[in-house]
């Protein structure tokens, strides 16, 4: 294979921008995935994820900036000098081949003795065995996703990059294909690179989460973390449901920012605010809140509100109540008690969560 | 593991049959709707058919030329056969030459029309359909004036010193030549199309697993346009290997294509009738055989 490159090790991006005419899809991001790692890239559509996926397969050049894996530059060399396999959006499987040609297609061209054996092999991985000799278009849409992961699979790339491969499939399969990628991710020790817009498929099943946000990289960590403490407004937004609010901050009580949320005080741990003066978006999620019929005592915060909507949703409760800053809040009640609470729609409650669960990050966007 | 076990061998719900009236009803309009083309196809193409099958078999009444009486004369397809046997090879030759070249020129076009032509692309295909406003005869004259001794063409071949023989208007090579330009767009419409309705992911997931940009082309793009390869030859190849006007406007006086002696037959000469209906079906079989075999060979599931 001449030109093909031998590399192995961490995958980094280095300040890489793509931009298309005057459009810049991806903006100066520096990337590092470990290997054998897990990662989500996480964000809408027109983020910038599908760009960032192509260049490291080489599908798209940088415009600037260089992509490299262990120590060897990966910038501009073509996709099939990479060693890095995609797993298509719409599968993209050959339809003029069988799925056991389909999954030997890269062996062959790498003149592997044992194309057939490694194809065979990676069938058996993703349980697709007994459908080696059909065509893709004989297959359902979960089984011609099954294929293009063994037919990435099965070359053993140094990278496997998912473009939203679980779209097309409806939810229960979802599901299932979640847990399967995870399995099979953990079984052959590869570094997943998994481009999604779904942040409850890239939680459970990454790592690593990279919100990506108009061609840039809005915070990147553990799922919990992002969750947790989000440190931008989009993040927060994006990432779950936030129970949100712009306030002034005032002052300090001890470790604590106290910011005046149209009317309503309220208390950030400082250590969980990105900003200390000026204007701040309070956050606080759904399940941290608690709802009482009676003023709670001294928890920290506490908010009086009116129940406009109650959802039984089985394992808990949903409440939208409306606030006096003029937001609809929600929270939730794990249904645990013996005698449940038993709100309706017009009555008053109180709201109260925990100053350390509260998160402040910038009211505007940068 | 056992559910997903269970979603991989499932093949997918079978669709429940539809009522049992819905589905009169629906077969019904199906045929009310065939109608109109069965009829024509029956009036215009079957009955034609058998009248000329009848023909083909009749004997003349011997010193009345011109007169013919119904019969069973086998002999009208041996004269066929053994008097006009280099016609029709001609007829396969050049056609099938036609063929190669309207390929050779129409793969690079429609790619490009696919793949690279971007803004160009419906200014290419209005280059390609705007022949089809002119008439067939017309377009095949304006070859006559472009391969004529006087035209540019064989003036610049000239001029390089490579026409020895100063003539291309009444040789094959000018028969060729027309039937290729004349058939060019059967060729190109059915390969863009195919072409154009790859999906461009499947293409480059070719250059993902290691194939560089000939084996991704001979390996993944050209098996794709094969239906569209084998319309297009078909649709070339049928009607140049039956055609008589490329020959007639721009072939020589002798050697001429089985077309033309049809043509002769019914119209010339006194009492041809039953050899040309003769030489007719026999070129309809000996092309439907070709056809047979050529599908037999390339064909894929799938037509175009």
């Amino acid at each position: 294979m001449a030109g093909f490159k031998e590399a192995q090790g961490d995958l980094r991006l280095e300040s890489v921008t793509k931009t298309f005419g005057d459009f810049v899809a991806v903006d100066d991001i520096d990337l590092h995935v470990p290997r054998g790692s897990f990662f989500a890239l996480l964000g809408p559509s027109g983020c910038g994820k599908t760009t960032t996926l192509r260049m490291i397969a080489g599908l798209e050049q940088p415009t600037s900036g260089r992509v490299l894996i262990g120590d060897t530059d990966l910038t501009g060399s073509r996709p099939y000098e990479r060693p890095v396999n995609t797993v298509f959006q719409s599968y993209a499987l050959f339809p003029h081949l069988t799925i056991r040609d389909n999954v030997a297609f890269g062996p062959k061209r790498r003149k592997a003795a044992d194309a057939a054996t490694l194809a065979a092999d990676a069938l058996e991985l993703v349980q697709m065995t007994q459908f080696a000799g059909r065509k893709p278009a004989q297959l359902s849409g979960g089984q011609q996703q099954r294929v293009a992961l063994a037919r990435a699979l099965v070359n053993h790339p140094e990278v496997l990059l998912l473009d939203e491969p679980l779209g097309a499939l409806d939810l229960k399969l979802r599901r299932e294909m979640q847990v399967e990628l995870k399995r099979i991710q953990t079984e052959v020790g590869l570094t997943f690179i998994h481009v999604t817009h779904d942040q409850e498929e890239a939680m459970t099943m990454a790592d690593t989460v990279a919100v990506m946000n108009k061609g840039t990289i809005e915070q990147l960590g553990a799922p919990a973390d992002l969750y947790d403490l989000p440190r931008t407004r989009f993040v927060a937004n994006f990432l779950g449901q936030a129970n949100t609010g712009v306030g002034a901050i005032e002052g300090t009580d001890g470790d604590h920012l106290v910011a005046d949320v149209l009317g309503t005080k309220v208390r950030i741990n400082k250590a969980r605010s990105q900003v200390h003066d000026g204007n701040v978006l309070f956050g606080v999620r759904p399940e941290k809140v608690q709802v009482s019929r009676t003023k709670p005592d001294g928890v920290g915060n506490d908010v009086k509100g009116v129940v406009r909507d109650v959802s039984f949703l089985g394992v808990a409760t949903s409440y939208l109540v409306d606030m006096p800053s003029g937001t609809t809040w929600s929270c939730y009640e794990q249904n645990l008690d013996v005698d449940p609470i038993d709100l309706r729609p017009g009555d008053e409650v109180w709201l109260t969560w925990n100053p350390g669960h509260a998160f402040g990050v910038a009211a505007e966007d940068q | 593991m056992t559910a997903l076990a269970h979603a991989a061998v499932d093949p997918g719900g079978v669709d429940p049959a539809p009522p049992a009236p819905e589905a009169a009803k629906r077969s019904w309009t199906a045929y009310l709707l065939l109608l109109p083309g069965v009829l024509w196809l029956g009036v215009f193409f079957l009955l034609p058919l058998v009248q000329l099958a009848a023909v083909s078999l009749q004997s003349r009444y011997p010193g009345f030329a011109g007169y013919y009486y119904r019969d069973l004369n086998f002999a009208n397809y041996a004269s066929a056969l053994t008097d006009y046997a280099p016609h029709f090879a001609r007829s396969f030759l050049y056609a099938g030459l036609a063929t190669l070249l309207a390929f050779a020129l129409a793969y690079p076009l429609a790619y490009a029309m696919a793949f690279k032509a971007g803004k160009w692309r419906n200014l290419m295909m209005i280059c390609v359909i705007a022949p089809f406003f002119t008439s067939f005869i017309l377009r095949t004259f304006a070859w006559s004036q472009i391969l004529a001794d006087e035209g540019w063409v064989v003036g610049g071949l000239e001029l390089l010193h490579l026409l020895p023989g100063g003539q291309i208007i009444n040789t094959p090579v000018a028969v060729v030549a027309g039937l290729t330009y004349n058939f060019l767009p059967f060729m190109v419409l059915p390969i863009y199309a195919s072409l154009e309705r790859a999906d461009p992911r499947v293409i480059e997931a070719g250059g993902d697993l290691y194939a560089n940009g000939f084996t991704t082309f001979r390996t993944v793009t050209l098996p794709m346009s094969m239906p569209g390869v084998l319309a297009g030859t078909l649709l070339t190849f049928i009607p140049a290997a039956g055609d008589f006007v490329n020959m007639e406007l721009l072939g020589p006086q002798q050697g001429k294509m089985v077309g033309n002696v049809i043509n002769d037959q019914f119209l010339a000469i006194p009492g041809g009738y039953p050899v040309a209906a003769a030489l007719s079906f026999t070129l309809m079989a000996a092309i439907l055989v070709m056809v047979f075999l050529y599908v037999r060979r390339f064909g894929t599931e799938e037509l175009v």
